[in-house]
């Protein structure tokens, strides 16, 4: 058998890859862009609910938020880590998200234009990825599988907190039930897309469910995204942008309507609202850090003669 | 309530960091210390808020700008990371001795909060004092910027060791402590660290003061301007 025999009927037999072991040229990059385009994904996160962490409505909404924001971050910092053991380092991909060559989730170029929207974030957005990432756990790439795993638990509290504020906004007066709906029918679509192109579309699909980087089907994934989550919508007494969302009795799933794929393909391409102010807000954090950085490598090298000496 | 004040201010400013800092793992530092702060400032006031009849969200988001009682240090801007990490630093000495003395108060309930928040503060104590001698020793460009931030702010810290009526008063019935004595050590440990850290202390000494007595900067209108909206626009709603 060929190396790549050998590699293939390791990731037949469920045996994970690690950081040692031989893999081909292009599973390493696949897996470098998809592991990155995560950690890039948790750091731009931050910013739009960092944008209501100063203005959030009550002591203890302010620490949950700024708890998840931290998990967040703390997220990135492993996905950094586990694609570093594919021999990438950390300067390299944000380099490489800096200059636009590398992506990062598009929902996070939408806008939190109110509260509601720090709810729906969690519900949907955070819902969408566990539902990705449920499925990740099982990937062949054993850093990557096991950060998934860990990054899972905390992101189902994400997910609750989301749920808990906009139940409690639907709960209180009108002009905060309004600000619910609101927020799901913004952030609905977008959440949908977070699954990708149809798999007909989806240029590494085939290869990547081959090498069991990706485990389920973008559209079987989406589907079962809106499955789970529109009973919890009625639940809220709130209602769908989507008026071919039907439960079909047949297949035993929601029926729903086309996503606007303009749109999609055009918010990748850094259309969206939000895609120059979040890429420049980190740009601009790199470089005012810069300085930073320097110093605190000066200082270690210094004290490291002196320790020499 | 000064107490409360002190933390969720400062807490705030953290909180304007989020996502924008020099690097990552900072990043997630500033949230920590942040996070830190309010749960302490959680405590204080909801113990106020118990011996005066309200709750802890009421206090800190339908008081205007006169009725808190932080001092000036903590709502100054986070202006570069040298400004935040010497704001940071001057506040955490004193917070650590001040916690110290508090945790022996007579007052039980006083004394625990303290004790809790001491560990916390004993962390950022040394995490902002390696800052001072990372920026302070380590390029020309973050000396200059740390000895900057240092005489900026120098003049906000002689409000910590001011010893008003109510003080005098707390620390009489041993439930408070004595302000005035917290200088010298805070002082011996701001020369110490300088000097490791190649910087020089301010000599200027005229203070500003005026915070516990709720005279603020102009910064405390638009921090809480931000920090109170919601509450503000829907008066009565619960979140």
């Amino acid at each position: 058998m060929t190396p790549d025999e050998i590699f293939q009927d390791r990731i037949d037999r469920g045996i994970k890859i690690e950081p040692k072991d031989y893999m081909p040229e292009g599973y390493r990059k696949t897996l470098i862009r998809q592991i990155s385009q995560h950690a890039h994904s948790e750091i731009v996160g931050q910013l739009p609910e960092g944008n209501w962490i100063t203005r959030a409505p009550s002591l203890r909404r302010k620490a949950i938020l700024l708890a998840k924001v931290q998990d967040e971050a703390g997220h990135g910092l492993y996905l950094y880590s586990a694609a570093e053991t594919l021999g990438v380092s950390r300067d390299q991909m944000i380099a490489d998200l800096h200059s636009g060559k590398a992506k990062y989730s598009s929902i996070f170029n939408y806008p939190t234009l109110t509260w509601a929207d720090i709810g729906a974030i969690g519900w949907l957005v955070d819902g969408a990825a566990i539902i990705n990432q449920i499925a990740l756990c099982r990937c062949s790439y054993g850093p990557y599988a096991r950060a998934m795993v860990r990054i899972c638990k905390e992101e189902s509290f994400h997910q609750r907190q989301g749920y808990e504020i906009l139940l409690t906004l639907c709960r209180g007066t009108k002009e905060q039930k309004a600000m619910a709906q609101d927020a799901l029918n913004r952030w609905w679509w977008p959440s949908l897309m977070m699954f990708g192109p149809h798999d007909s579309e989806s240029p590494h699909a085939e290869q990547s469910t081959k090498w069991k980087i990706k485990i389920v089907s973008n559209d079987g994934l989406r589907q079962k995204f809106v499955d789970q989550t529109v009973p919890q919508g009625e639940y809220l007494g709130l209602t769908f942008p989507d008026p071919k969302l039907k439960w079909n009795a047949v297949r035993g799933h929601y029926d729903f309507g086309e996503i606007d794929w303009q749109e999609f393909k055009n918010v990748i391409q850094g259309n969206g609202p939000c895609n120059r102010d979040r890429l420049r807000a980190r740009i601009e954090a790199h470089e005012q850090g810069a300085w930073v950085r320097e110093a605190a490598m000066a200082y270690a090298k210094k004290h490291e003669n002196k320790a020499a000496a | 309530m000064r107490l409360g004040d002190n933390a969720l201010i400062l807490s705030q400013r953290l909180g304007e960091w989020c996502g924008h800092g020099p690097v990552l793992e900072e990043d997630i530092a500033l949230t920590n210390v942040a996070l830190d702060l309010l749960g302490q400032a959680r405590l204080w006031l909801g113990y106020a808020g118990e011996l005066t009849g309200r709750d802890e969200d009421q206090i800190a988001f339908l008081r205007d700008a006169g009725e808190f009682r932080n001092v000036l240090l903590v709502e100054q801007p986070n202006g570069d990371f040298a400004h935040t990490m010497a704001r940071q630093f001057f506040f955490d000495l004193w917070h650590r001795l001040l916690l110290e003395k508090l945790s022996a108060s007579k007052d039980e309930r006083i004394g625990g909060i303290a004790a809790k928040a001491l560990k916390e503060v004993a962390y950022h104590r040394r995490r902002s004092t390696d800052w001072i001698l990372r920026l302070g020793d380590g390029t020309e460009e973050s000396h200059a910027r740390m000895q900057q931030a240092a005489d900026d702010l120098w003049m906000y810290t002689g409000e910590l060791f001011e010893m008003d009526a109510l003080d005098k008063e707390m620390q009489q019935a041993g439930i408070g402590c004595d302000l005035a004595a917290l200088r010298e050590p805070w002082l011996n440990e701001v020369s110490r660290v300088f000097r490791e850290g190649t910087l020089e202390v301010p000599k200027q000494s005229w203070m500003q003061r005026g915070g516990k007595r709720g005279i603020h900067s102009e910064n405390l209108g638009h921090i809480l301007a931000e920090m109170q909206f919601l509450q503000r626009a829907y008066p009565g709603a619960k979140w």
